[in-house]
């Protein structure tokens, strides 16, 4: 389980990694798509398929469809490679990576300190004992969370919805409204 | 003979085992090629492939030695990455669903947790395949089939999820033998047949099977998102659809019609009669009914199978509360 873990963070950072450094947009989109997948593998390796198998279903299989899609209808071409080119100078990242490294390795020798063998130890935690705690203790963060999502789902709806009168032209060439 | 402990015959005999289920998957997707244009022929009054070996059954044969030594072509305009991504993620992501499957109480190769959830993870990643796959082709008409095929995978698989959702609700476990073994008495087709119709319907539309193929409708789209691929690499596009209709099949069968139960045969003949004939219900499905239009297979979908299956869910739910064990 532990080297489960390491490899799949591992890959999780080499992937992220490639989601910035990557120049087709496209490209970086895949990066991303592992990078969610090899930290749904650290969830099952840290002992919550749940959460994993959420990660997935949610983030890559639902989320990350939507910005290919976005990607796709935009037709980024070798426009865009220039611009990320241009971007990726060294004058631009070197600043921010200094401090993020500096943030990173506090962050290892915090946690060097403790003790992070034993929390890699691969017990279940079952979908029951999930859904347990978060309708018992948890409730009222899911209700307000559900509702939340319904006001922006109601909220989608309204912004997509179409005047009046635009029920003819609404519809597009490629839905075959001549035929 | 000290190393050969049973804790390594075990090991050993379940990697035989899900060697053996992994090839029987692909081998029957292959077979079924042909077994669809027979009885397309049949229920179409027209012979079919009928010329190579008896009852052509050797057609299975010409037509993998024809797709394995066609040339492989990468269009130049391509992204040449994804181009030869995508099909190994179509084939893949399906066989992959097929660990949860349990097939007899001995046979199967992985009994998971969270079972059913790992079948949705894995549509939700062969999405990618004809996303990817439509838009390294670098052509118009494979874009447009990936876009198809990619909302109406997204919109379908919004309520494949809420369809079985009463059925783990009755079972109280996502572990599908406990799904199959909840089936003992009843099977779950009588009690969740809402959720049975919309699981089929959108088991269909996730596999893009007919009448759900807006995505590679040959008069509109030439094909769709595969367009361009060639020899093998279209080969898995094309075997993976049936391994996805294998795939709906048995889960069909696991989820609502009591898997392997049945009285007198073997568990064994059960399941693949009863995967069988949902596998030809598909063909008959294709042979019979004419394609709708793209906008009314969505607006089907969102205004008619997701109302159908909340219902179905909220009733469920309040059933499996009120009666009590």
């Amino acid at each position: 389980m532990a080297i489960a873990f390491y490899l799949s963070g591992f890959i999780a950072v080499l992937a992220t990694l490639g989601v910035i450094t990557g120049t087709s947009p496209v490209h970086a989109v895949l990066y991303l798509i592992i990078s969610l997948l090899a930290v749904a593998l650290v969830f099952f390796a840290l002992g919550a398929p749940f959460a994993g198998v959420l990660e997935i279903i949610i983030y890559a299989g639902a989320i990350m469809v939507l910005f290919v899609f976005v990607v796709m209808m935009l037709n980024l071409g070798g426009e865009a490679r220039q611009q990320e080119k241009l971007w990726l100078q060294p004058g631009t990242w070197i600043g921010p990576s200094l401090l993020a490294g500096l943030l990173l390795a506090l962050l290892l020798t915090l946690l060097l300190g403790g003790e992070a063998g034993p929390v890699i130890t691969g017990d279940l935690l079952t979908a029951k004992a999930v859904a347990i705690t978060l309708f018992g203790p948890w409730l009222l963060v899911v209700e307000l969370a559900a509702m939340l999502l319904l006001a922006a789902l109601v909220t989608a709806s309204h912004v997509g919805r179409l005047g009046p009168g635009a029920e003819n032209t609404a519809t597009s060439p490629s839905k075959g409204r001549s035929r | 003979m000290s190393w050969f402990t049973p804790q390594l015959t075990a090991n050993l005999w379940a990697m035989t085992q899900a060697l053996i289920i992994l090839l029987g998957a692909v081998l029957l997707g292959a077979v079924m090629t042909i077994v669809e244009r027979r009885l397309l022929g049949l229920w179409q009054d027209r012979y079919g492939p009928n010329r190579v070996g008896p009852f052509g059954l050797l057609q299975l044969i010409a037509d993998m030695i024809k797709i394995f030594f066609k040339e492989d072509w990468i269009p130049p305009f391509s992204d040449r990455v994804l181009f030869v991504l995508a099909p190994g993620i179509a084939m893949a992501s399906l066989l992959l669903a097929f660990i949860i499957i349990p097939i007899t109480p001995g046979w199967g190769v992985a009994d998971l947790h969270i079972g059913l959830l790992f079948f949705f993870a894995m549509a939700g990643i062969n999405v990618y395949a004809v996303l990817f796959g439509g838009w390294a082709s670098g052509n118009k008409y494979a874009l447009i089939g990936a876009m198809r095929a990619s909302a109406q995978t997204l919109s379908y698989e919004v309520f494949i999820g809420l369809a079985v959702m009463g059925v783990v609700a009755m079972t109280g476990s996502f572990n599908m033998r406990d799904i199959v073994a909840a089936q003992e008495d009843v099977w779950f087709v009588i009690p969740q047949f809402l959720g049975f119709l919309t699981f089929l319907i959108a088991g269909i539309a996730v596999t893009h099977r007919h009448p759900f193929d807006q995505p590679e409708a040959e008069q509109e789209l030439a094909d769709g998102y595969h367009v361009e691929y060639s020899s093998m690499k279209f080969g898995m596009y094309f075997i993976g659809e049936y391994v996805g209709m294998l795939l709906v099949s048995a889960l069909i069968v696991t989820l609502f019609f009591g898997g392997w139960h049945g009285p007198w045969l073997p568990p064994i003949v059960w399941f693949a009669l009863k995967t069988g004939a949902f596998l030809m219900f598909f063909v008959l499905l294709r042979a019979s009914l004419p394609r709708p239009r793209y906008d009314r297979v969505m607006s089907f979908g969102w205004k008619v199978c997701l109302p159908l299956t909340l219902i179905n869910l909220l009733v469920t739910g309040a059933v499996v509360l009120l009666v009590p064990g």
